[in-house]
């Protein structure tokens, strides 16, 4: 978990999965997610378990997340806007039933 | 339409920083193209807008804002959150790079030179539990500091070898954040192996840096030296460190678990253009094949900084200047007095290599770290153990791209990023041949995954 060294200035919300938390200007999203206590950002397509920022730097792709409806953003690299939504937790993606013909 | 210029650079850190200031005086059209948010890269992270944390962070840091802000004045064009994915030969002379931009419309580059300055990135260090959330790198977690204040509460470890690991806990300790331990896996022999090269590292700039380093990280964390056998231990994300020091196993509650093995060259773009790569066995490192002027094996095509091989940010400022200089002579501009500055910038280069030899002996990684155990997990996007990667080694996979194709090591979203060092490693270590024989697993464009649209967009140059 982290924490903040300064008190915050300004700060701006992001929907987080629904829920709103605080973020500062110059924030990337994986370090205001870090900052409100989310340490799982998406969770590995092949075994389903949990992964978190690892890098930091934009290399490991751990991180990625939706963002304002754009999926697999690395978190790391995309500062933080004031009303971004965010959803966590993506996996293997399912793919769209096939139409049947009769 | 491509938008044409003299020179591209990629990445906006020391490299890339002096170089476009310098390509700028000699009167060069220049872009600068950098996947962060501000000018410094990962070493001067928001040195800008940073200065309030200059106190935790320190003079090295703080002194990376005359040249952040020489570079926003040097009439360089500045792309910023632009990652370039592609780097190409044109027929007609000069490269075209693709740049991903989410949310904005793609972009094309055109230049005579380009001039890869991405840098370093933590060397991959693979260990049972590693892809639990709350383990991250010593990198990233300063990264955190620079970039927002940020830093980790509960339990903290740290983990690995090299100078980064002193240098963070000295900076958390001038912040406040308590760190409970300090696992040092810096082999024994090593000292051995450095031994020779120490003199040239007493004269130079990082001994006495390193040793107040080293003295104010013992006053702040209990230190436990030549630490073997690490593993991160937790159900859903990190509980605990486990680790055996002196024979004893040990274990240790934590919250976040730093990891730290050096740091090497980001090799995507230049090994994706076609240049030439060698092994540095001394660093266990694949680097770029580079002429004194930073040019690979392609002309035109530059690297500079610790992308060409890990020398710090002193070397990598140097180097930027030097490529940069060169740049300007074969594109046929270069300032008469700029001669005098490429002088200058060919002794500080020099000077930051001294004592380099002995920091690469002094932390290189054994093989218990860089060729872990079979259960460990190797390539983290596709879940690929070493055991896998050995086992198809045995059933006659000879290089990494065999492996590649078999298991899907390097075929995640970071393209082997995590996981090609110790692919190689692996490889080597079954086959009882170097890694300089193996060589790395071929890397491709785009080098990120990018959109359609920014793929599309590489036809606006419409030229071969």
């Amino acid at each position: 978990m982290f924490r903040r060294l300064e008190p915050q200035r300004a700060t701006l919300s992001l929907t987080v999965d629904g829920r709103a938390i605080d973020a500062a200007p110059g924030d990337t999203v994986a370090g205001a997610l870090l900052a409100a206590g989310i340490d799982v950002t998406r969770r590995s397509p092949v075994s389903g378990t949990a992964r978190g920022a690892y890098c930091g730097m934009g290399v490991c792709f751990e991180c990625l997340v939706t963002i304002d409806g754009v999926g697999s953003r690395q978190a790391c690299l995309v500062p933080v806007a004031a009303g971004m939504v965010i959803e966590t937790g993506g996996a293997r993606r399912a793919l769209a039933e096939a139409p049947r013909h009769g | 339409m491509a938008e044409h210029v003299d020179l591209v650079i990629v990445g906006a850190g020391p490299a890339g920083m002096a170089a476009a200031v310098e390509a700028r005086r000699g009167g060069l059209s220049v872009a600068v193209v950098d996947e962060g948010p501000a000018p410094g890269g990962q070493i001067y992270r928001n040195v800008l807008e940073g200065g309030a944390r200059d106190g935790i962070l320190g003079a090295d840091y703080a002194a990376g804002r005359a040249l952040a802000a020489a570079f926003l004045a040097s009439g360089a064009a500045y792309c910023p959150e632009a990652t370039a994915f592609l780097i190409e030969r044109r027929t007609a002379g000069g490269f075209r790079l693709g740049l991903g931009r989410p949310g904005r419309p793609a972009g094309v580059l055109v230049g005579r030179a380009v001039l890869i300055a991405i840098g370093a990135q933590e060397r991959p260090v693979p260990l049972p539990g590693w892809t639990l959330p709350g383990v991250m790198t010593a990198g990233a977690a300063q990264t955190l500091l620079k970039a927002s204040g940020l830093v980790p509460e509960g339990p903290v470890v740290i983990a690995g070898s090299g100078p980064l690991i002193p240098l963070l806990v000295t900076q958390y300790a001038r912040a406040g954040v308590p760190v409970s331990a300090v696992l040092d896996t810096t082999p024994a022999e090593n000292l051995r192996a450095a031994l020779p090269h120490l003199p040239a590292f007493l004269a130079s700039g990082y001994a006495l840096k390193g040793l107040r380093l080293l003295a104010a990280m013992q006053r702040a964390a209990t230190v436990h030296r030549h630490v073997t056998g690490l593993g991160a231990e937790g159900d859903a994300a990190l509980e605990a460190v486990r680790f055996t020091v002196r024979g004893r196993a040990m274990r240790l509650p934590a919250r976040t678990l730093l990891l730290h093995q050096g740091v090497v060259p980001q090799i995507s773009l230049a090994m994706a253009a076609g240049a030439d790569h060698r092994w540095n066995a001394a660093r266990r490192a694949f680097e770029p094949v580079l002429t004194a002027d930073g040019e690979t094996s392609l002309p035109g095509l530059h690297v500079a900084g610790d992308a060409g091989g890990i020398a710090g940010a002193a070397a990598a400022e140097a180097a930027g200047t030097i490529a940069a200089a060169a740049i300007l002579r074969r594109l046929g501009g270069a300032p008469a007095e700029g001669a005098a500055r490429e002088a200058a910038a060919r002794r500080a280069f020099a000077r930051a290599l001294r004592g380099r030899a002995c920091l690469d002996a002094l932390f290189r990684p054994d093989d218990a770290v860089v060729r872990p155990a079979d259960e460990v997990i190797v390539c983290r996007c596709e879940e690929v153990t070493a055991g896998t990667i050995r086992a198809l080694v045995r059933r006659g996979a000879q290089g990494p791209n065999q492996i590649k194709a078999f298991c899907r090591a390097g075929m995640g979203p970071c393209q082997g990023r995590m996981c090609g060092l110790t692919v190689a490693e692996l490889v080597a270590g079954e086959r009882g041949i170097s890694p300089a024989e193996v060589g790395h697993m071929r890397l491709r464009f785009p080098v990120k995954p990018v959109t359609v649209a920014d793929f599309a967009a590489l036809a606006e140059d419409g030229e071969g």
